[in-house]
Formats: C-alpha cells, structure tokens, sequence
C-alpha cells in the first residue's frame, strides 16, 4: 500500500495537469526504509514527449546525490500517461529499475477527473496497490 | 589507490550487496572489464554490443560519460564512477 500525503498528492496532479499533452515526470523522495514520501521533486521530463518520459540525466545525477547525502531514497517515482490509462505500459515495465519504490502512473486523458494509481514493479511483474491518501 | 564505482541497488545482486567497490584501468570499458573479473554477470547489465547499454546512466565523477567519450573515457585512480539506470517509460 502507498501511504501518500495529500498536499503531495495535490503536486503530483498539478504537474501533470500542468505539462498536459506532454508526460510529467519526478519523485518522491523519503527517508531511506521509511516507505515514507515526503519530499516533492518535479523532474524534467528530457523527451519533452505526450508518449515518452526519461529524467534528464544531469538532473537525474544531482537529485540521486543530495537523496544520498540526505539519507533519502526515491520513494515514489511518478509520470502521466496524458491519452491513456494509469496502467504501465510494456515500455514502463521494461524500464523500471527501482524494485523498493512505488510506481505512481497519473492519467490526464480527462480534463475533469484525474485517475491516479500506484504500482509495484518488480523483475517485470506489475502489481497494482491501494493508496491512501493522509493528512 | 583505486577508482571508485557506486552501484544502484538493482545491480547490487552482483556486488555481494555492496553499494560500492572499486576496480582499475585506464579506461571506462577497462575498468568495467577489470570489474567483471570479481563481480561477474555486472558487465552484461552496463554494455551491449560494445557500447554503453541505452538505459544506464554512468557518470564519470559528475559527468554524463555520454557527453565524453563514453566507455573510451580516460579514468584514473581518485575517479568515482556512478552507474544510475535511467528513469524511463512511455504509453506504449
């Protein structure tokens, strides 16, 4: 189960209504083994792509490092899917990389309701968890 | 002295766990090379078909190796590399 706060919640949505039709992208960073999120960081979504995200390596490099020198680790790692589902695509499993983290996928493809869900996924098996929203 | 490699927790299974080792050479793909010989399997994770695996990130102290020479990159004793996989998905 993801554990969110909701103000971070709020952020994540806003940035993905934000860069619409384009995929947003960023991180949740949390103590290291707290399972805890609670620090926002919007990445830079490299592609600039409605169908492709990548983290700018640079930025990737310099947010990794203050994580560590923090005693944080990505929490959650999330990105919009701005015309489809919030389901991981077969480029999304094959891609993730950080089995501890929760996997966010937020849907824009409708204006008025913005669906939002977290996933597990690890050595290529997605497993949808509930998430519940904190004050 | 020796350079120094940080490795992603996903790629850890091949250190024995640890988050860093260290290895030698004279050049990126050296060192990678000379890594091979005691944490086995690690090499396969970071090149194919002789370059740089598209969805790995490897920073040469803090430098995209990219943006350098990539695995012809000269190192030295005193360097830290990082492997970083990317972070990267899409709707298809």
């Amino acid at each position: 189960m993801l554990r969110i706060p909701r103000e971070l919640q709020a952020k994540i949505v806003a940035h993905a209504r934000q860069d619409h039709p384009d995929e947003a992208c960023g991180v949740l960073a949390g103590p290291a083994g707290s399972d805890r999120p609670e620090r926002f960081i919007a990445m830079t979504n490299a592609e600039r792509s409605p169908t492709f995200y990548r983290f700018d390596s640079a930025e990737q490099f310099r947010v990794w490092q203050d994580m560590d020198d923090q005693g944080e680790e990505p929490v959650v790692i999330y990105h919009s899917h701005t015309a489809t589902q919030a389901y991981p695509s077969r480029t999304d499993i094959s891609y993730a990389s950080e089995p501890e983290a929760h996997y966010v996928l937020v849907s824009t493809r409708d204006s008025e309701a913005t669906e939002f869900r977290s996933y597990r996924i690890v050595d290529g098996v997605v497993t949808e968890e509930p998430v519940t929203v904190v004050e | 002295m020796a350079i120094e490699v940080r490795i992603p927790t996903i790629l850890r299974t091949y250190t024995d766990g640890a988050k860093q080792v260290e290895g030698t050479g004279s050049t990126l793909g050296d060192l990678f090379t000379d890594l091979e010989t005691r944490h086995g399997g690690l090499q396969d994770r970071l090149i194919e078909g002789g370059s740089l695996r598209r969805f790995v990130n490897v920073y040469l102290n803090d430098e995209d190796v990219r943006f350098l020479d990539g695995l012809d990159t000269p190192v030295k004793d005193g360097d830290t590399v990082t492997v970083l996989p990317a972070v990267a998905g899409g709707a298809r």
